[in-house]
């Protein structure tokens, strides 16, 4: 732009150069990096500039897109496969608007190149319901009316729903925790708290009445 | 604030009906108002009602919290072109010259668009004191200069960065103190005027202009030298408040399929029917010709109204590629395109020994960029009695992004310092806050929310200012609000049932996440007596009767009494119908728990389907505009936030730990979605009384911190516990008495209500926002001030 000389500047070259950065907060991204990197100084093999083949696995389906190796993650699910509902708010790691889940791990998709997750297991806000019928905590989200606008919603569902199924009883802390880098400018937050707390304590009446009825069987 | 049309001109009136009104805490009373022959009966209270008033799950949230719902950034046409806005990287100064040939080499660009004009800012009274050019006049950086649309995202962005625009750069300012100077830089070279949007927003015009300072708006009420010499005591305060950017996460934008019939818009915009019109205007089309699509909306705050620059380039790529194309800001661009103006506010209050005010004297300095509308006189001229008022606001220009609509112009900044005067009053005459505020203030609503805070809070423990001893101080304040009843005339809903017994409500208007779709659900579902799930809404789009733009809190007031128009209109007319058919006449026929029944014999009746099954049509409809207000009184909405903190005053870190928050919005009509409109608008205020803040580089003139990483947003951890008590208030005005809470809830008090809980944790009085560490630390006469 304007009279500054031109610069290349590819999301690669900007995820590599802040590899240790990227690694605080998205830590299966940067591992994931390491070993491509690490492959890439040991073979011949140069991808793109132009677009590659490359096989996604994303809710248990296998896609198989035509990308430019500098695509995110976000960038592919949206504008190549039809999948939107995962957001793109600040496109550079600072909102959690794009959390998908890495083989079960949170990770936010607009810092990560969708040539790195070829093998992986990606899970995004679609994989979550079963048709119309929703995951226990988008229910509850709904049932709590933890949304506004809406635009956050996706991230923070996916940012709960992993916190329950690492953390079976979680505190008010650590949901504020898990959702602490997922923005919403609504203001929906205390709402988004009792949802997943709601989960947690639905879960674990479940959990005691399964208890229940085995104890009784046996 | 929407156009406050006739509103006030009654409607011709045909018979009288007595209407609840009051405040339930205050026992209810009933009024007599004349009303139009088409008018439905009276509602009654809230608890005699099925689903109006009573929690709904929102219309849209499955869509939502599964990912499904399709906002304008998720809409993806066959063939559509995605675009990038080049904008300016200089604050001032011509161009020379822009050359887009490599941009439009690159394989994959299919169009380059310049801009001629640029929209949302001030513009000269006299064009002729700038030389003609075909660009236009640079006058902040990031200012939109060019787009280009591509086949994909990337390549629009690499296209973006080939586009070379040269430069004749002019002396520029970036901050209000220094554009005040006589030999500061000018930003315009003669007076200059900007235009509200359908939110508001926008100066005076017309106002006197000396270099970059434009005004004042004067607003005089009696004779305030004769007020303050009566006066036994004068408070006098200095306040400041930073700019505040609106940080939507969707940002602005659109889709554009410009084809010769029709010009298709989705647009993440707060007003289908201001985006018709601009197009319209701008492109010299009918309306017919254009056809706007808002069905999910990433938030607005007041700053998504109309076609804005990212509308008209993307119709102008569209255009020229004869393809679809997506035009999103990126984030750096939202922070930039507008914003809510800072101030320097000086106020000087007079009382009597008890209480009673005796003059009010307010001068405010704000800018708005390159536009206007930094005014901040709405509390002190509209909260209290007072007989001695005298405002004037002062807009100056720099060099920065336009202000634009922020949830309750004005009013945060306004209240920050006004609501902190009052609380220095009060401490002067040695009375509580809260009872002064009993001798002052004349609202109802605010009296019963008073009692409300006073009975649930914590508040009769208050110590005096600066009680503790330890490093952490705690304190508790609080703060009113004000905000005024606007109503928009051009709410059409059309409500159509069918043969299968189901029932559909059509409506341009949006739902930006306020919750328009469920509000409209229950209104409909309460006429039929049918859960507000089962009833179709389909809104969002200008091929639907026209819906009023969403600012200022119009929607809930203006849209709700032509849905139930409506609602109760096409039910007279399915009675009339099917009558015959059940031997009987529509007069004699009630709808009521989903059932329809005869007035003179209760023991026939039938489901809503069975009835519906004998229409001689497969579908009768209705449609109802907003009619006027059944009575002139002048009606404003308010709420009292109380908050409880802890200062750390070794660390200068203020830590928000309790919001009780009472508030009033007419009649409720879903308050589950209330309420988290009114967390929202306190989590939003405490983010800009604590966080948020623009940051100009003086030297080279750009926003520093436009993204979300270094202009801090409040986030979860920073969520304190939050208390919300709705307070009914039926003011006998419409068929639904509803009203909006989107600018009273929280948003205008928080900023105020954390500053008088500071001085009382600290006895120190937070004069500038926002209440970072440093300047916190400098209040408390800790460390030196430090200059943002």
């Amino acid at each position: 732009m304007a009279d500054s000389p031109k610069t290349t500047f590819s999301r690669r070259g900007f995820l590599k150069g802040a590899g240790v950065t990227a690694a605080t907060t998205v830590i299966e991204s940067a591992n994931a990096l390491a070993r491509e990197t690490k492959d890439a100084l040991h073979s011949d093999r140069a991808v793109g500039p132009g677009s590659v083949p490359v096989k996604l696995h994303i809710n248990g389906h296998e896609y198989s897109v035509a990308i430019e190796p500098r695509y995110t993650l976000a960038e592919t699910l949206r504008d190549n496969l039809g999948l939107t509902g995962t957001k793109v708010v600040c496109d550079r790691g600072s909102c959690s608007a794009c959390t998908v889940w890495i083989d079960k791990t949170p990770a936010l998709a607009c810092m990560t190149l969708a040539i790195d997750v070829v093998g992986r297991q990606i899970t995004t806000i679609e994989g979550l319901s079963h048709g119309d019928t929703m995951h226990q905590v988008q229910a509850a989200f709904v049932k709590h009316d933890a949304m506004q606008c809406g635009f956050c919603t996706p991230g923070m569902v996916m940012s709960c729903a992993a916190l329950l199924d690492r953390n079976p009883n979680p505190k008010l802390a650590d949901v504020k925790h898990a959702v602490s880098g997922n923005l919403c400018r609504c203001g929906t937050y205390p709402k988004v708290f009792a949802a997943t707390l709601d989960v947690a304590q639905q879960r674990r009446q479940t959990a005691g009445l399964v208890a229940l009825v085995t104890e009784r069987e046996a | 604030m929407a156009p406050q049309s006739d509103a006030t001109k009654p409607a011709a009136p045909n018979r009288t009906e007595t209407f609840v009104w009051g405040i339930p805490q205050n026992g209810l009373q009933s009024k007599e108002r004349q009303v139009g022959r088409d008018e439905p009966p009276p509602l009654p209270a809230n608890s005699e009602l099925t689903y109006i008033g009573k929690p709904t799950e929102r219309y849209d949230g499955p869509a939502k919290a599964m990912g499904k719902g399709k906002y304008t950034a998720d809409i993806n046409l066959p063939g559509m072109l995605y675009a990038r806005m080049i904008d300016a990287t200089i604050p001032h100064g011509r161009i020379v010259s822009i050359d887009t040939s490599e941009a439009e080499k690159l394989p994959g660009v299919r169009a380059v668009h310049v801009i001629e004009h640029v929209y949302g800012v001030a513009e000269l009274r006299d064009p002729k004191m700038e030389a003609p050019s075909r660009y236009p006049v640079i006058r902040y950086y990031g200012q939109p200069i060019a787009g280009v649309a591509a086949i994909s995202q990337q390549i629009a962005n690499d296209a973006a960065q080939l586009v070379k625009v040269k430069y004749d750069t002019l002396a520029f300012v970036v901050d209000r103190s220094d554009a005040r100077a006589e030999d500061a830089p000018m930003v315009f070279p003669g007076p200059a005027d900007a235009a509200g949007s359908a939110g508001g927003g926008g100066g005076p015009k017309g106002v006197p202009q000396t270099g970059n300072v434009h005004g004042p708006q004067q607003k005089k009420n009696g004779d305030v030298e004769k007020g303050f010499a009566e006066a036994d005591v004068i408070v006098e305060g200095e306040y400041f408040t930073q700019v505040q950017t609106h940080s939507a996460l969707e940002t602005h934008g659109f889709v554009v399929d410009w084809k010769p019939d029709e010009v298709t818009v989705y647009a993440s915009t707060q007003g289908t029917s201001s985006v018709r019109n601009e197009f319209a205007d701008v492109f010299k089309l009918p309306k017919n010709k254009i056809r706007v699509i808002t069905e999910y909306m990433g938030g607005g705050f007041g700053a998504k109204f109309g076609a804005g620059n990212e509308g008209v380039v993307a119709a102008n790529l569209s255009r020229k590629a004869n393809a679809p194309v997506k035009l999103m800001l990126d984030r750096r661009q939202e922070h930039i395109v507008c914003n809510r103006p800072d101030s320097h506010q000086k106020l000087k209050v007079g009382a009597k020994r008890d209480g009673t005010l005796t003059a009010i004297a307010l001068t405010s300095y704000g800018t708005a960029g390159v536009g206007t509308g930094a005014g901040t006189a709405g509390p002190a001229n509209n909260m209290y009695k007072c007989p001695n008022i005298l405002t004037e606001e002062y807009d100056v220009f720099v060099n920065a992004g336009p202000g634009a609509a922020f949830r309750a112009p004005g009013h945060p900044q306004g209240c920050f310092a006004f609501e902190q005067t009052i609380d220095d009053l009060a401490a002067k005459l040695n009375i509580d806050p809260l009872t002064l505020r009993e001798t002052i203030d004349e609202n109802p609503a605010r009296k019963v929310e008073r009692q409300i805070i006073l009975e649930r809070t914590n508040w009769r423990n208050r110590k005096p200012a600066g009680s503790d001893s330890g490093p952490v101080k705690r304190g508790m304040g609080i703060a009113q609000s004000v905000w005024y009843r606007f109503v928009n005339m051009n709410s059409s809903c059309e409500v159509r049932v069918s043969r299968d017994g189901s029932v559909e409500l059509l409506s341009a208007v949006q739902d930006l996440g306020t919750g328009t779709k469920t509000m409209l659900a229950v209104i409909v579902a309460e006429e039929f007596g049918i859960p507000p799930a089962s009833v179709g809404i389909r809104i969002g789009d200008t091929r639907f009767p026209i819906g009023p733009d969403s600012g200022g809190s119009v929607t809930a007031g203006s849209i709700t009494p032509a849905a139930r128009n409506a609602s109760y209109q096409v039910k007279q007319k399915l009675f009339a119908a099917v009558a015959p058919q059940l031997g009987t006449t529509a007069d004699n026929l009630v709808l009521k728990g989903g059932r329809v029944a005869f007035k003179n014999d209760p023991s026939k009746s039938y489901t809503l389907k069975q009835v519906t099954a004998k229409m001689p049509t497969d579908e009768i409809s209705a449609q109802a505009t907003r009619v006027a207000e059944y009575s002139k009184e002048r009606i404003t909405y308010g709420g009292v936030d109380y908050v409880e903190l802890a200062v750390d005053t070794e660390t200068g870190r203020v830590h928000i730990e309790k919001v009780f928050g009472a508030h009033d919005c007419g009649r409720p009509i879903n308050p589950l979605g209330v309420i988290s409109q009114i967390n929202g608008g306190i989590l939003q205020g405490i983010s800009y009384a604590l966080f948020e803040q623009r940051i100009m580089d003086r030297n080279a003139g750009y926003m520093l911190n436009a993204n979300l990483e270094n202009y801090k947003i409040l986030g979860a951890r920073e969520v304190p516990e939050i208390e919300v008590v709705l307070v009914e208030n039926y003011i006998a005005q419409s068929s639904t008495d509803a009203a909006g809470i989107g600018e009273s809830a929280g948003i205008i008090t928080l900023a105020a209500a954390i500053g008088n809980a500071f001085y009382n944790a600290t006895g120190v009085r937070m004069r500038k926002i926002p209440m970072t560490p440093a300047n916190v630390l400098s209040a408390l006469g800790k460390v030196q001030e430090v200059q943002a």
